[in-house]
Parts: structure tokens; C-alpha cells; sequence
């Protein structure tokens, strides 16, 4: 800090010539590229890998021209720069690039390429009850963190009491959360529920569940799905909570033991109360990565019966899978990037509004 | 707090004479316990077990090993060429199953390294120095790197189908890691800060008195006193990555296929013997069950980091 006036002007100017000389690489590489894939030029590039390299290059050059023309400041900035010059590329130039893709009519399997068409995706979205459906859906599964949240809190409670082989039972709580969900589709969807042989229906048969088809109508469906999903994301939940429980004083801790009638007040009275701000994180995050939901639900039912069970993601995938509707997929997902933005704002909201008058009282 | 410890000295005077119930409490929750671990671990079971079946074993629904018909045999290990008699034959199944372990490896590995050589960095320069990019501060760009949580796959999955096709980075390692390490970022973001804050500053500025450069005293006295919270950024994301599928399934095709991609193809066909299936489930989940015994730890120190103050 304020050692900038002992860098040599010299080394300042070679490190303003650097970047001005990479920056004009960078865009001379990309006219270069735009006017060859226009066909204005005709080197006939295959693909557009220099600019890619142009970028790299004046990314680095970025880098170094800030330790050259700043010092110490310029040091600091290089332990940023890295990650933010990779997020800019891979974030803001897709997303960008997304709404270009997304006011078009764009088929990957046809030969037209991409067609530029207005305001049509977005009005064939409006009417595509497929798009509502999995909203709808979307709905229900968010809604159902909060039953997740009681059973976890539950499950915590019974890691925190007072037991032998605790390492046991974290270990065994914590591995649903490690597997992959394709792999959980098939064990759990596919496998243990399946028709004939899976013990899951044999249970049922044995229950009193005559046709026991786990998939077939949708609610039951619906309810599976979240099933396989709670059982690898509960350990998520219960993780975030145990270390809250932990991290109570003690004298608190001791009174919050689960033992009896006793054990039930002291709960509702003091470990909840004193748990909320925990609460609060792990049921937003927990809503955050539900509203990503896909891989369970695109092997498992691949959003049937009937959309039943479909979500957002499921349904843009298919959208590209079956239809390589790469136009109209694009603007389903923008539209949804922010209609997820503007429901987390509100719940960030109505949280911190809650929160503050929690800690008033 | 008066309510608090009122509260607690009522229960502890409560529950004093009655010990019965305190029994009862305790079995009640070892009986929940046990429910819930077998809940856990049932799933697991049943998918090793069943590799080890015969068709007549799963058409009659065996659990129990070693007992009756459920001798344990290698067929679904056979059908992958990985039981001990196809070992050291020429397997094409096997071929194929051990490109896309491998191909998971990289990916994941590769992925989890760069993350964590661009992201500790960053979370540490975030923890320590004052930024000012324009208008954007310190608590600016914090939120620019979480906010990726936010989007979901979708939203960047068909620009980066579009874009990839160009740059000719479709079916290539290279692109799934880059898109995998802008997944995991955020969160090794997230968890290295949270660990360099706890790391004393008087530690680095007895380094910077004796003449380390900031990167010197960031790479000699920091990064040795931050392990656990780097070992858990990367394990977690390694973890995530592994497991990721929607990207690796639209993303790639014949030469970068990850192992999910591979679970999922199978799952979809009709008529898929089930041992084989979960031969290859298993194979899909091994590393992560080692993982999840031996580093249970670090995964949930990951989990938890900045979540609970």
C-alpha cells in the first residue's frame, strides 16, 4: 500500500503497453473470427479455439501487467484475479450468450441453424402446460423441504443424545448423501421398488397392497420421487443441524437432551428457539438445491406418469433429449433463472424480516 | 436465560425418581436409530448383494447370504469381465466400464484441483484484503461467487452445448472439467474462507515483518495452517463432481463419458439383467462408500463450514 510511486515509471508503461497489446490481440483475434465464420474472409476456421487462447493469453498478461503497474496492490489483486476472470468467461459469457440462443429458433438436428424469431419462444412457453405442470411441481417439492426439515431435526436430536457408537450411526446417516443420484435411481427406484422382484413391493404385497406399482399413478409417484430424494438429502439437513446442536452451550445442551415429557418442553422452549438461525440456513440452502432437482426424477420416471412428476429440469432436458430444441429449451430455462431469482430474493426477504423480529422479542 | 434454567432445573427435579422412564427413552432411541441406519444402509446392501446373485436368487427375492439357495456367485461381476475367472481375458464391457472410471477420476479430481488452486487463493485474498473493482467491494464480489449456487445446470447447460460445439470442446475432459470446476467453485470458495478466517493475522504479519512477500507468507505460513479446510473444499467437491450428471450427459458422448452417464444408458434399456446392473451400480458407488467411512470427517467439516457461528 502506497508504495506505488516507487515502481519505476519504466516497468509501469511496459505493463500498461502489455495489456494494451493483448487486449488488441484479443479483439483483432475475435474480428478476425467473426468476420471468417460470416464469410466475409475465407480461411474456413474449424473452430473458434484461438479466440479462446487469444482470451487465456490476455487474461494472463492481465495478471501480470497488475503485479507490474501496481506493487504490492497488484500482488493482492492476482490472489482474485484467477477466479474471477474464469467465473466472468464461464458465467456471464453463457449466460449472455443464452439469451441470444433463447429469442431464436434454433434445432440442433435440422439443417437451418439458428433462426432469429422474436418473441415467439416465449409466447409457446406461455401456453405449454408442460412448463406450468412442472412449476407446479416445482411447488411441491420446495413445500416439502419443510416435512424433510422435521425429520431431520428429529434425527438430529437422536445423533446429539447421549449414545454409544455415535461414529456408527454419522457414518451410516451420512452415506445416502454421498452416492450418486443415478445410481440411487436405479437401487432404490428401479430396483428395491421394482414390480415383481423388488423386496420394497413385497413388503407392500405383504402389507395389504395388492398392485403395489410405485410409479404408476401420480401422486404416488410424486411421493416416491420425494422419498428417494429426502433419502439423499436428508443427511445434508442433518449434518447442518447436528453441528448446531453442537456448537449450543453446554449447560443448554444438557437440557436439551431428549429424554421424556420434560425433555419435549425443554425442547420446544429452548433448543428451538436458540437453533432458529441454523434452521433458517439449512432450509434455504436445502430449497436452493431442490430447485435444481433432475437426476432422480430424468431416470427414474423421466417425469411420468403423465408429468407427475416432472420438474423444470426434467422437463428442459427432455425438451433437448428428444427434441433437440436447443432455442426453445434456452428460453424455458431463462425464464425460470428468473423466476428462481425473484423467489429467493422474496424468501431472503421474509426470512431476514423474520429473523429480526425473532432476535426483537 | 432466567426461563431457560428454570426450565432445566424443573426437568432435572422431574426426572429424577423416574428412571423407568429414562429407560424406555433410551431404548426408543436406539430403536429409532437402528431403524433409520438400516433405512441408510439396506439400499447399499442390496446392491453389492445383488451383484453377487443368480437369476434364480432375484427372481425369488434372496437377502439373507449363505444360507439356502444365496451361495454368492460372480455373475454380475462376469458380465462386466471383473470376476476372478474373466480377469485376465479380453473384455470389451470391462474396456468400456474402466474408460469411464477413469474418465470420473479425471474429471473429478481435475475439476476439485483447480478449483481449489483458483479458490483458496481468492477466498484468502477476500478474507484479508480490501478489494475495490469500480464499485464492486469485498462483500460484492463474495456474492458474485455464491450467487453461482443459484443458477441451476439448465440455465448453462444448452449455451455451453452451443458454445463447446464450437470451440470443439464437446466429448473432450478438458471442457467437463472446466464446467465442473465452475460448479464446485462457489463452495471451495465458501469453505477455504471460512477457514483462512480463523487462521490468527498476527501469524502472517510476523512473516511479512521478516521479510515474506504476501505470497510467500500466504504459500509457507497460511496454506500449511489451512489443510483441513483445502482437504475438505476438495474432498466435497471431488465428491460432487463424481456424481454429477446432467452436464456429462449432454456434454459428452463417446470419449468422455463419465460412470453416471454409463449407470444411466443401462438403466434406461429394457430387459437389463439385474445383477450386472448392480455390478456396475456398485462399481459407481465404491468410491464414494471409502470416502464416506474414512473421511467422514472432512466431508462434514465442508458441510458445515460458515453454516453455524
Amino acid at each position: 500500500m502506497g508504495h506505488a510511486s516507487l515502481i519505476p515509471a519504466g516497468r509501469k508503461s511496459a505493463g500498461r503497453l502489455l495489456i494494451v497489446l493483448t487486449s488488441l490481440l484479443l479483439a483483432a483475434t475475435v474480428i478476425f473470427q467473426i468476420l471468417d465464420a460470416s464469410g466475409v474472409l475465407a480461411f474456413g476456421l474449424p473452430d473458434w479455439r484461438p479466440s479462446l487462447y487469444a482470451y487465456i493469453v490476455w487474461a494472463v498478461s492481465m495478471g501480470i501487467s497488475q503485479v507490474m503497474m501496481r506493487g504490492e496492490a497488484g500482488h493482492k489483486a492476482l490472489f482474485l484475479l484467477p477466479a474471477l476472470l474464469f467465473t466472468i468467461a464461464m458465467v456471464i459469457f453463457p449466460t449472455v450468450f443464452g439469451f441470444y440462443i433463447a429469442f431464436s429458433e434454433w434445432n440442433l438436428s435440422s439443417f437451418d441453424g439458428q433462426k432469429f424469431n422474436g418473441l415467439d419462444n416465449l409466447r409457446t412457453l406461455y401456453n405449454d402446460s408442460y412448463f406450468w405442470n412442472a412449476l407446479r411441481n416445482m411447488t411441491f417439492y420446495v413445500a416439502s423441504v419443510l416435512l424433510q426439515y422435521a425429520l431431520a431435526f428429529g434425527l438430529a436430536l437422536l445423533l446429539n443424545a447421549d449414545i454409544r457408537a455415535r461414529k456408527f450411526f454419522r457414518v451410516a446417516f451420512l452415506l445416502p448423501f454421498m452416492l450418486s443420484p443415478v445410481a440411487v435411481s436405479w437401487m432404490i427406484g428401479k430396483s428395491l421398488m421394482e414390480f415383481r422382484f423388488g423386496p420394497l413391493a413385497g413388503l407392500a404385497r405383504h402389507l395389504g397392497w395388492e398392485n403395489p406399482a410405485f410409479f404408476a399413478t401420480p401422486w404416488i409417484a410424486r411421493f416416491n420421487i420425494l422419498a428417494l430424494d429426502a433419502w439423499v438429502w436428508l443427511p445434508f439437513m442433518i449434518i447442518l443441524i447436528l453441528a448446531g446442536l453442537q456448537a449450543m452451550p453446554k449447560d443448554i445442551q444438557e437440557a436439551a437432551k431428549v429424554d421424556g415429557a420434560a425433555g419435549w418442553t425443554s425442547f420446544w422452549h429452548i433448543t428451538f428457539p436458540l437453533m432458529l438461525p441454523v434452521s433458517v440456513t439449512t432450509i434455504v440452502l436445502r430449497i436452493i438445491f431442490q430447485l435444481k432437482l433432475a437426476d432422480i426424477v430424468i431416470n427414474t420416471t423421466s417425469g411420468g406418469p403423465g408429468g407427475a412428476t416432472d420438474t423444470v429440469s426434467s422437463f428442459i432436458f427432455r425438451e433437448y433429449r428428444d427434441r433437440s430444441n436447443v432455442g426453445y429449451g434456452t428460453m424455458a430455462a431463462e425464464v425460470y433463472l428468473i423466476i428462481i431469482i425473484i423467489f429467493i430474493t422474496i424468501l431472503l426477504n421474509l426470512v431476514g424480516r423474520f429473523m429480526r423480529r425473532e432476535a426483537a422479542q | 436465560m432466567t426461563t431457560a434454567s428454570e426450565a432445566y432445573a424443573a426437568r432435572r427435579r422431574a426426572s429424577q425418581p423416574w428412571n423407568w422412564s429414562r429407560a424406555t427413552a433410551k431404548i426408543l432411541i436406539y430403536a429409532a436409530l437402528l431403524t433409520w441406519a438400516f433405512i441408510c444402509l439396506f439400499p447399499i446392501y442390496w446392491t453389492i448383494s445383488t451383484s453377487f446373485k443368480t437369476a434364480v436368487n432375484v427372481t425369488q427375492g434372496d437377502i439373507i447370504p449363505f444360507i439356502g439357495r444365496f451361495q454368492g456367485d460372480w455373475k454380475g461381476w462376469r458380465s462386466l469381465g471383473l470376476s476372478p475367472d474373466t480377469i485376465f481375458q479380453v473384455s470389451t464391457v470391462r474396456d468400456e466400464f474402466l474408460l469411464r472410471f477413469g474418465n470420473s477420476v479425471m474429471a473429478s479430481v481435475g475439476a476439485s484441483l483447480l478449483a481449489v488452486i483458483i479458490g483458496a487463493p481468492a477466498a484468502y485474498g477476500l478474507a484479508r484484503f480490501n478489494y475495490k473493482f469500480g464499485p464492486w467491494r469485498n462483500k460484492d464480489i463474495s456474492f458474485f461467487f455464491l450467487s453461482q449456487l443459484l443458477l441451476p445446470p439448465v440455465v448453462l447447460a444448452m449455451p455451453f452445448l452451443v458454445l463447446y460445439k464450437e470451440l470443439a470442446l464437446l466429448d473432450n475432459l478438458i471442457g467437463l472439467i472446466l464446467v465442473y470446476t465452475l460448479m464446485v467453485l462457489p463452495i471451495v470458495i465458501w469453505i477455504t474462507r471460512d477457514q483462512f478466517e480463523t487462521i490468527p493475522i498476527e501469524l502472517e504479519q510476523a512473516a511479512l515483518v521478516d521479510g515474506c512477500t504476501i505470497w510467500g507468507a500466504f504459500i509457507r505460513i497460511v496454506l500449511p495452517l489451512a489443510l483441513p479446510g483445502l482437504v475438505a473444499a476438495f474432498i466435497l467437491s471431488v465428491v460432487l463432481c463424481w456424481n454429477e450428471y446432467f452436464f456429462a450427459a449432454l456434454l459428452t458422448s463417446t470419449n468422455a463419458k463419465t460412470v453416471p452417464v454409463m449407470v444411466a444408458s443401462q438403466t434406461g434399456s429394457q430387459g437389463i439383467s439385474w445383477w450386472t446392473m448392480a455390478a456396475l451400480s456398485t462399481g459407481a458407488i465404491a468410491p464414494l462408500i471409502v470416502i464416506g467411512v474414512f473421511l467422514e470427517r472432512y466431508i462434514v467439516k465442508g458441510l458445515t463450514a460458515g453454516a453455524v457461528k
